[in-house]
């Protein structure tokens, strides 16, 4: 039973969330395995991010349980920064502190360190996110959308956590870049032994970082798999969702 | 395996041989640094330093690190230090971690403080001045507005001045009147106390009079409004300049003084006026409450002195200046909002700048009209 624990990183089980008469996930089960890069897939409104934020506590549930690393997740998201990073969409940098300060939050706040081992740490994970020393006294305001997803990510790590959360990783960072984050992401993962939700409409993404993909719609997982047997999937809106004709230029083009 | 991140040094002449043991984690983070103390000075004394990684149960980027910096101090005094034993799982990140912290810029040098302070004496004379042109722009651009509504009069935002005229002017009444009604109240009642030692209580109707209809009401509506509503003019146009929704105007062929900051202004020089005498008429009425319950004057002897006191030149001089005032918080707070940049600290920034600088101005125009007044024989 312990091992069965150990395997999987979060499990949620028939979560249900709504928001007035509005059910947006309906019995809900999602497994994600330790150590693999999990690919959420689904309409824009479907409840992806609600999905994600649910997990991390965000917005309250209905109905339902999630574990995080064999731990119940109440109602609350205290003491959470240690059991995972997040990247929000747009960064969500403060606004008033330095690169540098952003990415020292989580540490002067989780832990007493020395203000010259926490100068270090911080270099290290610009550095390990492909920022250089010299960026760590901009301000978020100076930054370009790509560098400020990457500082972000920085901050998400800034304290190691197990679990990685990405919303929508590579959206407005151009084709080059969006690849470059990519392979971050991959060379992390594998680095620090991450587990990565994310959260994506990026065909390239799913198609070349993640281990398995699921498909969420009408407020249920109905696909899930490594992205080849996603796209043998017979649901209908999977079927679409993959076999549309964009997707399909992507992967023709890929072939 | 250890709850307790450990460090054993076993040295053996000038070779020193390092075993951390344990959770080398972000957790124990106190504990690694004491650890990588203690070892220092033995580190700087031995020429070979081995790390035996065998013993770590678990290590993250920080416990990678703190290794990664001893190992960096051997080399300083000798050969850096060999690490053997790393686990499969351990070596991406060692050897990441040995990437990282290589090209620290130098430190900048310490500015010199007395020509930091003389930059920022320099900075600020820029500013004033800079500020000063920024508020004749504004100046110009909304007389050339106002200009280009009167050969058009279709172009007025009508619907937007009347929204800003509720908002502003409507809705402040409540508060307008209840601290003018205080303030007359509170200066007959100083009035009373003080000139009743000489005898000369009849005179307090004289200065409420004077004092209120001549500077006390427009001043002090002038202050509460630029706290009010220049604020909110600021806080607006700056959350609207960081959402860009300013350029989305100007690329419509817009022009964003016509649209949004002539309404807000004409807005305030209208309702200022308005509001200054409600607010002078509630601090009279506040002064004759004093006077019949606290000066022992019925409001017949009141009204009746306050006819005698008072002359319609006191009324105008005060409502005169209104408008005026409006303009000026009107133009403050608009263009601080147009100086918004990106960041929410900016916002906050402006706002309060908005305020503080308003409120000099309006008690620095006020004295300027004193003078001129005086000098007209007002």
């Amino acid at each position: 039973m312990g091992e069965q624990q150990e395997e999987f990183a979060i499990r949620v089980r028939d979560l249900v969330v709504g928001f007035g008469r509005q059910t947006v996930l309906d019995h809900l089960s999602l497994d994600v395995r330790r150590g693999e890069i999990l690919g959420l897939v689904g309409a824009s409104g479907g409840g992806k991010s609600v999905l994600m934020r649910t997990i991390i506590g965000l917005i309250p549930r209905r109905g339902g349980t999630i574990e995080v690393m064999g731990q119940p997740i109440g109602g609350r998201t205290q003491g959470a920064a240690t059991a995972w990073g997040i990247l929000f969409q747009q960064g969500a940098l403060f606004s008033s502190l330095t690169v540098r300060q952003n990415v020292q939050f989580p540490l002067r706040e989780n832990l007493v360190l020395s203000q010259e081992l926490m100068d270090e740490i911080a270099i290290a994970k610009l550095e390990m996110v492909g920022l250089r020393a010299q960026d760590a006294d901009k301000y978020p305001a100076e930054l370009s959308g790509g560098m400020t997803k990457r500082v972000a990510l920085a901050r998400a790590l800034a304290l190691d956590p197990p679990i990685l959360f990405l919303d929508e990783p590579t959206s407005g960072l151009d084709p080059i870049a969006a690849g470059d984050f990519d392979a971050l992401i991959r060379t992390l993962q594998g680095t620090l032994g991450l587990t990565v939700f994310m959260v994506t409409h990026d065909l390239a993404s799913l198609t070349t970082v993640c281990d398995r993909v699921a498909a969420l719609a009408d407020g249920k997982i109905v696909a899930i798999g490594p992205m080849r047997e996603l796209l043998q999937s017979e649901h209908p809106w999977v079927r679409a969702y993959f076999h549309g004709k964009r997707s399909q230029m992507l992967q023709h083009e890929m072939r | 395996m250890n709850s307790q991140p450990l460090l054993l040094a076993t040295p053996s002449g000038d070779a020193l041989k390092l075993r951390p043991e344990g959770p080398w984690t972000a957790a124990n983070v106190a504990t690694l640094e004491t650890l990588s103390r203690s070892v220092g000075a033995e580190v700087d004394r031995s020429r070979v330093v081995t790390l035996d990684m065998s013993g770590v149960s678990a290590l993250d980027t920080l416990g990678a690190w703190v290794l990664e910096k001893l190992s960096r101090r051997a080399a300083s005094s000798g050969r850096p230090a060999e690490f053997v034993g790393v686990a499969d799982h351990f070596s991406g990140l060692m050897d990441e971690v040995r990437q990282v912290n290589r090209h620290t810029p130098p430190p900048a040098a310490a500015p010199n403080p007395v020509l930091l302070r003389l930059g920022d004496l320099g900075k600020s004379t820029v500013g004033a001045r800079e500020d000063i042109t920024i508020f004749l722009q504004m100046l110009g651009a909304l007389f050339m507005a106002v200009v280009g509504v009167l050969r058009r009069p279709r172009t007025l935002r009508l619907t937007s001045l009347v929204y800003q005229l509720y908002r502003i002017g409507w809705q402040a009444i409540p508060i307008v009147v209840l601290i003018t009604f205080l303030i007359g109240a509170i200066i007959a009642q100083q009035g009373f106390f003080h000139f009743r030692r000489f005898g000369a209580e009849s005179y307090t109707v004289d200065m409420v009079g004077i004092l209120v209809l001549r500077e006390l009401g427009v001043l002090i509506v002038a202050i509460m409004v630029a706290g009010r509503s220049g604020s909110a003019y600021t806080a607006e146009l700056g959350s609207m300049k960081m959402r860009e929704e300013i350029d989305a105007l100007s690329t419509m062929g817009l022009d964003p003084v016509d649209v949004l900051i002539l309404p807000r202004v004409a807005a305030l020089v209208i309702a200022l006026p308005i509001l200054a005498f409600i607010g002078s008429i509630a601090a009279l009425y506040g002064g004759g409450l004093v006077a019949q319950f606290y000066g022992d004057m019925g409001p017949a002897i009141y009204i009746a002195r306050l006819h005698e006191a008072i002359s319609v030149t006191h009324f105008e001089v005060g409502i005169l200046k209104a408008p005026f005032m409006a303009l000026v918080i009107g133009i403050v707070a608009c263009s601080e909002g147009l100086r918004v940049k990106g960041s929410a600290e900016s916002l906050g920034r402006q706002t309060t700048t908005s305020v503080v600088k308003s409120i000099f101005l309006v008690i620095v125009l006020d004295g300027l009209f004193a003078i001129f007044f005086a000098s007209i024989g007002m």
